[in-house]
Order: C-alpha cells, then structure tokens, then sequence
C-alpha cells in the first residue's frame, strides 16, 4: 500500500445561478516514500484544487469533493476539521507558488518555524530555535541567526519560498505537496529549490507531489508523471516512457510547442491550435476534441476511458503513434 | 541584413530613491540601466534576456523615450532619437512600436478592437477615411490570424493568446520599422505560446520587421534570436548569436543561467551539470563594486574581480563578453570554487538614516 492513495478524487464547484463546475474529475495516483509525483497541465486544469482538496483546504461551502484521499490508510476526506489541522502540521506538508500569502506577515520568520517545531515536535522553546537555525542554513538562508528576526516582506521572493520551505520541513512531513513552488521565481533560484527539494527525497524519504506547469521541471525531478487535461488525468507514465513516447496528443502537442534549449537551429514550433476556451465538456466526449489533430467523430459523441497501456494509462480514441512525425501544423 | 537600424550607446536610466515628508530628499539611485551599448541590424531579432530586475524594461522603455535615459542615447536609422522634440518625434515615434507582456492591462477595456486600432491610425494621420482604413483592419486581422468579426468585440471577450494578437495588430497597424515585445508570450498557457512566436516570426517575414525581444525565458529568447544579450545588474554581461551563446557560453552567469534551465528531456536532465549559483540578486541600489556578479561568481579571483568593472569587449568575431578572466576560464585554467551566499537586503539596500553620497554610478567612480 502506497503511503499516498487518491483514487477518483472528484471537485464540484456549484456556484448559485451557475451550472456545477467539475473542476477535478475522477483523479487517481499513489505516491511512495522516497518518490516524487508529478501533476502537470496548463491553466486551469485542476492543479491547484487537486492539492487543496487532498489538504483539506478547499471552502467547505461550494466545493463538493468525492472520492477517498488515503494516507497510511486512514481515508483524509473523513477526518474532521481539527483533525486535519493537526496532521497539516505533522505529517503532511505543503508548499505554495506565492510564499507571501502563505507566511503569516506579522510574525517573524524563526517564531514561525520555533512554533511548528513545538507544536508537533514538542520541542522546548530554546531547542526549537537552534533547530529553526539549523533549518534556515540547510535551506540556503544566509546569516540564518539574523533572518530569524525578521519579518516575510523583509525577505526576497527566493528567501521566502525557502523560509516556506523551510516551515514545511520543520515538521519533518512525510508526504511534501508543492504547488508550483519556483514558477514565480527567476530560473537560478529556480534551480537552487529544485535541487534543495531533491534531497529532501532522496536524503529523508520524503513523498513529493510536484504541480507544475513546466514539463522542464517534471522532466528532471519526478518519477512519475500524471498529465492533466480538463480536471481529468490523460497520460500518466513513468518520466523517461512519457517523455521519449507521448502518446495522448496533448502530452505529444505541448512537447511539440515549447522550445528547447538544446534544439537544432531553425528548429520550428507547432503549437496547439486554439485555447482551453474551446474545451467541450466531458460528458459529450473528450474535451480536447475541438483542438486535437487526431480527433475522430467519436471523439466528440463518447468520452474516452481510461486504458492501460502497457504500464502506461492513457484516456484516448486515437493515440499518436510512436515514431510518426508530429501532427500537421496547424494554422495560426 | 547588416545595415545598422539601432544604436543604443552608454545608456543609463538611474531612478532617485526619494525619502521625507514630502519625498524631496534624494537619498540613493537604483541604477536600473547602467551604461549598455548595442546595436540591432534590419531584419533582424535582438533577444535580450536576464533575471528580474536586471533592468531589460527599463532599457526597452528608455530606448522608445517612455523613460527618460539619465544618460546616453538611442540612434535610430541615422537620426539620433534621444534629441528628437515636437514633430520629429511624434514622426519617429511611428516607426518604433511596442507589445506588451500583459495584453488585457494594455488594451483599454471600454474600446472595441476596431477603436483600438482606428486610435492608433488616427493619432499618426493614417486613418484614410472609411473604406480604405476597414480594408486596412481587415488586412490587420488577417494578418494576425483574427477573424474580422473579432473588431466589434473587446478585449475581454479574448482569450490571452488572443489579446495578444490584438496587441500586434495595433503594434503592426503603423508599419513600424522596430518592434520591442517585451515578455510577448510569458503570460500565455504553454500550448498557447507557440502561436504566438510562431506568429511574430511570420509577421517578421511577410513585412521585415526588426525586433527587440525581452524575456526572461532563455530558451525562447534562443529560439526566435538571430543575436542574444544577457544583462545582469544593468548592464549587458555578453552579447553572441543565440547559437555561439548556446555553444560557448563565455561569462560565468550565462554558463549559470544556462545550465539552470530545465530541458524537457529526462535523459539530457540526468546528465547535466548544473552550476548553482548561491544567494539572490543583490540590489541594483547598492550594485556590488568592481564585476557586478563578484559576490555569486564560482570563478572569482583574488585581484580585479571586485574592484575593476569589467568592459564588454570582444573576444570572438561578433561574440562579446564582460569578464576579466573570460579566456583563463574558458581554457580551464580558472577552475570554480564553491561560494557562500551572502545577504542581500530587501529594501532598496539603503537605510534611511544613512543618505548615500558619492558618484550616481560605478561607471562615474571609474571614470571621473
Ligand atoms: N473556489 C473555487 N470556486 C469555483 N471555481 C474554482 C475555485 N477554485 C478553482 N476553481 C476553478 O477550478 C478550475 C481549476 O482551478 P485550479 O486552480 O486547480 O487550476 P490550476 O491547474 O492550478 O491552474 P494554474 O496553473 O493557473 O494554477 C479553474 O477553472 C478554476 O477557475
Ligand atoms: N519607475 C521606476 N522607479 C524606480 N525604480 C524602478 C522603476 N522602474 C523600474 N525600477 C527598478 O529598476 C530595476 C529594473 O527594473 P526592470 O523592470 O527594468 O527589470 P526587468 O529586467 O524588466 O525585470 P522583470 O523580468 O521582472 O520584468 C528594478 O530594480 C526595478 O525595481
Ligand atoms: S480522444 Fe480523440 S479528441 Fe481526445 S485526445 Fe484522443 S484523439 Fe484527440
Ligand atoms: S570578472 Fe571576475 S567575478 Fe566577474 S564574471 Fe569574471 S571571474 Fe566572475
Ligand atoms: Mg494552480
Ligand atoms: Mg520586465
């Protein structure tokens, strides 16, 4: 069993007035000790609400969520509120895109690692501040003694994801959710986090789930990859089958559309025709119809199923495949 | 392709820090742009890439006098624009148009797209009545890759790839010689912004149109550049063809920057090497003495690094690089060594009770 289950994870927004939205839809993926997982998709795809969900942290007014969220076998969705907050700070840790919303702007930082640290830790106040000490140096914080003192808007963007950081690892988490924790910054720090957080799983045993929307990003850190369409998994493999073999026609067509650094020169780009606005809904069938080279007039009349694909699963009517050259280019 | 359309020489754009009551007191500068020298060809495409706050916007807006440079100036197919005044100016300004990182901030919400671009025609007298400038929008559109019925709608009933072809349309609707695209695609989904470079690339074709290229995304930047500059600090580090820059990269950053960038490709990612850097960005209120990336460059050396600015000099034909040890490092003479972050205040790196005085840059402290 994994220490991370989530099967048919499922969130309905009903707004009033408003037909109900399903903005994750029937999501699935197991994450093991020591291995990173990753969610990737574009805007809107669920990301975001997939992780809140599995947190807890969705507004219990207007969120519907099914499906069962399983940690070390208890089932998340079932536990109460206070339960939830209290394995928040223990087991599960998560780390956001926009650091200065998640750290409480009048507290200093070392209160804020000092307080995890006694909270679930049951560390004494002055032990707790040596360990707060110890985290902001190995984090990459530097004069830690002095940052301790001082509040989040004192910090850089880079400072404060690392104090975010830094604050997850206080607890020692067993499973560390990180939703697009280096999109907001600059591709050198960037590289620093990512590598800091590789060796949390490599070092501690840490669980990752990593939501990005850089497929660069997945490419180096995780072992598996589920890609997102439309609130519902479409391709879902180990790293090194998806990437050198996307079969759904939306991994294939977003690896065709960015550019590489190590590509040929003159190397063009095909992009994928239209925008997330033209997705049909997935009950009349598959949403990427209206932008899928592939598409076929079932594609809009049934909605594709899930397929195991020889370790690989795969929700399509008519996969790319492999060893064919791209899809046509579309017309810009 | 070698006739020089641009020239930027030593331009500076400094900003006063201003403290007090009333903000009268000059109390330091963010040296923003710090004395850059370029120069783009016709026809072609300038990418000029670099972290946050490394002063590529200014540079772009000082260029097209939306800021006024502190020093320096922009000579523009012959004719110094920094001195143009009055009609001159307004004529000049035509050819040099600019698109901008975010379309929906940069399209008025209230006008239809046709007002959008009729506003344009209009304020440069090209609005040559009814017919001849809706065969004109049409011409637009298409070129774009919009439908015409997408001139009675407004910008938000666009999606950002979208709007983002609005805001070429109105750029194009000029025939401008020169176009600054300043972060064109980093606001757009993935899928989305492959379009629109593939778009600019046509356009560059169908009208010859010369671009300067702003972003932080190095490989797109490498994708659509025929030449490339990387800016740390306000001021350019090196300058190649986006190939030479890819192959040989010569100043310490670029080979950061480069090595930093994720490559989509598991197999190339487990065997690369990367070079990290330590510590963050330091002000550019308080930029660093000497070689401005002195106090996070693995190659640094005991003499010169932190006390001589390093001038961009030549080092290849057409590849350009501000390092004093550019060629000991590129032979493996200069080995790097690890370095240790160091603090890098918040703030603009000026503490109120301290007014700063001495000279407005380290340029000036060289040169006296
Ligand atoms: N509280 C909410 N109420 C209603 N709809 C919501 C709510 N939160 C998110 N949504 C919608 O659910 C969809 C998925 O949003 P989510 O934030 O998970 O996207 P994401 O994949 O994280 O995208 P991004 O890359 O932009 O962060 C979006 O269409 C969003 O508008
Ligand atoms: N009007 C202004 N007044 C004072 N400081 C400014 C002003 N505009 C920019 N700056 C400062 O000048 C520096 C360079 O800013 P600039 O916007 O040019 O950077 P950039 O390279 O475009 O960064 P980004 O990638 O974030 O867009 C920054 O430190 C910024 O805070
Ligand atoms: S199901 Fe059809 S429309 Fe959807 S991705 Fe597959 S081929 Fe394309
Ligand atoms: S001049 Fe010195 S500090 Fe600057 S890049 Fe070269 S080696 Fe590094
Ligand atoms: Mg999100
Ligand atoms: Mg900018």
């Amino acid at each position: 069993m994994a220490l991370l289950e989530v099967r048919d994870l499922t969130v309905v927004f009903q707004r009033k007035g408003e037909e109900p939205f399903r903005a994750v839809d029937g999501v699935s993926f197991d994450v093991e000790p020591g291995q990173t997982v990753g969610l990737v998709g574009e805007s809107g795809c669920g990301k975001s609400v997939t992780s809140l969900a599995i947190m807890g942290l969705l507004p219990k007014r207007g969120a519907k969520i099914t499906g069962t969220v399983r940690y070390d076998g208890t089932d998340l969705l079932k536990l109460s509120d206070k339960e939830m907050r209290d394995r928040r700070g223990r087991d599960l840790g998560m780390v956001f895109q926009d650091p200065l919303s998640s750290l409480n702007p009048v507290v200093p930082i070392g209160l804020q690692v000092t307080e995890v640290l006694e909270r679930h830790r049951g560390m004494p106040r002055k032990e707790a501040m040596i360990e707060a000490k110890d985290l902001l140096d190995k984090v990459g914080i530097p004069d830690p003694n002095r940052r301790l003192k001082e509040y989040p808007h004192q910090l850089s963007g880079g400072m404060r994801q690392r104090a975010l950081i830094a604050i997850a690892l206080a607890c020692r988490p067993k499973l560390l959710i990180a939703d697009e924790p280096t999109t907001a910054l600059d591709v050198t720090i960037q590289a620093q986090i990512l590598s800091l957080m590789k060796e949390l799983v490599q070092d501690l045993g840490t669980a990752l789930v990593m939501i990005t929307h850089d497929l660069g990003v997945v490419a180096g850190l995780c072992d598996e990859v589920n890609v997102l369409y439309g609130g519902k998994v479409v391709e879902k493999a180990m790293r090194h089958k998806l990437f050198a073999e996307p079969r759904h026609p939306y991994t294939h067509g977003l690896l065709a559309s960015i550019p590489r650094l190590d590509a040929a020169p003159g190397e063009k780009l095909t992009p994928i025709k239209g925008s997330v606005a033209d997705n049909i809904p997935w009950s009349q069938g598959c949403a990427f119809a209206p932008r899928c080279p592939n598409a076929l007039d079932v594609c809009v009349q049934v909605t594709p199923a899930e397929e195991d694909q020889l370790g690989r699963l795969l929700r399509c009517h008519n996969p790319v495949v492999p060893g064919t050259p791209a899809a046509e280019e579309v017309p810009v | 392709m070698s006739e020089t359309l641009v020239s930027v020489q030593d331009m500076k754009v400094h900003f006063p820090i201003k403290r007090g009551v009333f903000f009268d007191r000059t109390v330091g500068h963010v040296y923003a742009v710090d004395g850059v020298d370029l120069e783009i060809k016709r026809g072609e495409t300038y990418g000029l890439v670099g972290e946050s706050g490394c002063g590529k916007s200014t540079l772009g807006r000082a260029m097209l006098r939306l800021n006024e440079p502190t020093g320096g100036k922009m000579i523009f197919d012959g004719q110094d624009f920094s001195s143009l005044k009055g009609e001159d100016l307004r004529k000049m300004r035509r050819r040099i148009q600019m698109v901008f990182q975010d379309p929906l901030s940069s399209l008025d919400p209230r006008q239809s797209v046709e007002s959008i671009l009729v506003e344009g025609l209009r304020a440069h007298d090209l609005d040559k009545g009814k017919e001849e400038t809706g065969k004109r929008l049409r011409e637009l559109l298409s070129a774009v890759g919009l439908p015409s019925t997408a001139l009675r709608k407004y910008p938000h009933e666009f999606s950002g790839g979208q709007r983002q072809r609005i805001g070429i349309a109105r750029a194009l609707a000029l025939n401008p010689d020169l176009i600054v695209a300043d972060e064109p695609v980093s606001a757009l989904d993935v899928s989305v912004q492959a379009q629109v470079v593939n778009l600019l690339e046509e356009l560059q074709e169908q009208f010859g149109l010369t671009y300067l290229v702003i972003a932080h995304d190095l490989a797109v930047v490498k994708h659509i550049s025929d030449r490339v500059g990387v800016m740390y600090l306000g001021g350019l580090v090196e300058e190649a063809t986006s190939e030479d820059l890819y192959a040989e990269p010569l100043h310490p950053y670029t080979r950061a920057l480069l090595s930093a960038i994720p490559v989509p490709d598991p197999v190339v990612e487990d065997r690369r090497e990367r070079i990290l850097l330590a510590g963050d960005l330091p002000s550019p209120a308080n930029p660093p003495s000497g070689c401005r990336f002195h106090t996070r460059c693995p190659w640094r050396q005991q003499t010169r690094c932190d006390t001589e600015r390093p001038a961009l000099r030549e080092l290849k034909p057409g590849h350009k690089v501000a390092c004093h040890w550019a060629e000991q490092i590129q032979s493996g003479e200069i080995q790097p060594h690890e370095v240790k972050p160091i603090l890098v205040e918040e703030d603009d790196g000026i503490s109120p009770d301290v007014p700063l005085v001495g000279p407005a840059s380290v340029t000036e402290a060289l040169n006296p």
